[in-house]
């Protein structure tokens, strides 16, 4: 439980962000939203990845399976396919502004998916407990399991945020590389075509 | 831990391989990409080279 909610809650922060920063990218046309939709994309689906393993070995003994098609599995899954999606079609397109733009469209759509994770345990019958943090009223854990778990939660949460910087950090050095190689390709050009002139 | 513990250090497991994987991935990512631009600037006449050499050419 204290990787598993943790893990849940940043794939799904993760994703968030990523939507967000694929409509600033979309609207507002920021160079960065670009980066950080690209850099939160695999980290997320990494914790997703998490929630879903960690998920499973424990549905193994409580449940006496390791997976049921629940709608809160089943939307988790989604959300992991989705990221898979995102990274793939950021890497589909030669020119890399057309890759973020489609994979951008498809963060925004897939955002549907977070609220029906969310609530997919109240609007269906699920095998998966319903919410016992995140609802209207006092937690329904005891507050022995609850602070670490929380803090387990602002750990992953920074954990998250220090490698979507870095993650960052390393998508602008990149784009400063294809920058200078294109100068390079042009200027090569420029030399190519001076010296055929001067033939 | 109840007879429950083989799935539970499996899990934490999991999960510190998954982070250990993301932490080396993007630190080694992001230490080559340095090294890479670091050579091309050192490599190419760019914009700071251009500008060392009207310093120069100006004293």
């Amino acid at each position: 439980m204290y990787v598993h909610v943790p893990s849940a809650w940043v794939a799904m922060a993760a994703y968030s962000s990523m939507a967000i920063a694929s409509a600033m990218a979309l609207i507002w046309k920021h160079p960065l939203a670009d980066l950080i939709a690209k850099s939160a994309s695999p980290i997320g689906a990494a914790f997703t990845f998490v929630c879903l393993v960690t998920g499973s070995l424990w549905g193994k003994p409580m449940w006496g399976t390791w997976w049921v098609w629940d709608a809160r599995l089943t939307s988790m899954l989604i959300l992991f396919f989705l990221y898979l999606g995102h990274m793939a079609l950021l890497n589909a397109f030669d020119d890399p502004a057309r890759g973020m733009k489609a994979a951008a469209i498809l963060a925004l759509a897939g955002f549907v998916n977070v609220p029906v994770i969310k609530f997919s345990v109240d609007w269906w019958n699920t095998l998966h407990q319903p919410a016992s943090v995140t609802r209207m009223g006092m937690p329904k854990i005891d507050p022995t399991m609850l602070l670490p778990l929380l803090l387990m939660g602002v750990g992953f949460t920074m954990f998250f945020v220090t490698l979507l910087l870095l993650r960052v950090r390393l998508e602008i050095v990149a784009a400063k590389i294809r920058s200078i190689r294109l100068t390079q390709i042009h200027g090569g050009v420029g030399v190519l075509s001076s010296g055929e002139a001067v033939n | 831990m109840g007879g429950y513990a083989g799935f539970v250090w499996w899990a934490y497991g999991v999960t510190a391989l998954v982070m250990a994987g993301l932490v080396l991935a993007t630190w080694r990512g992001l230490k080559t990409r340095e090294r890479e631009l670091k050579a091309l600037q050192d490599m190419s006449p760019g914009r700071r080279g251009r500008s060392h050499g009207v310093a120069e050419e100006d004293v």
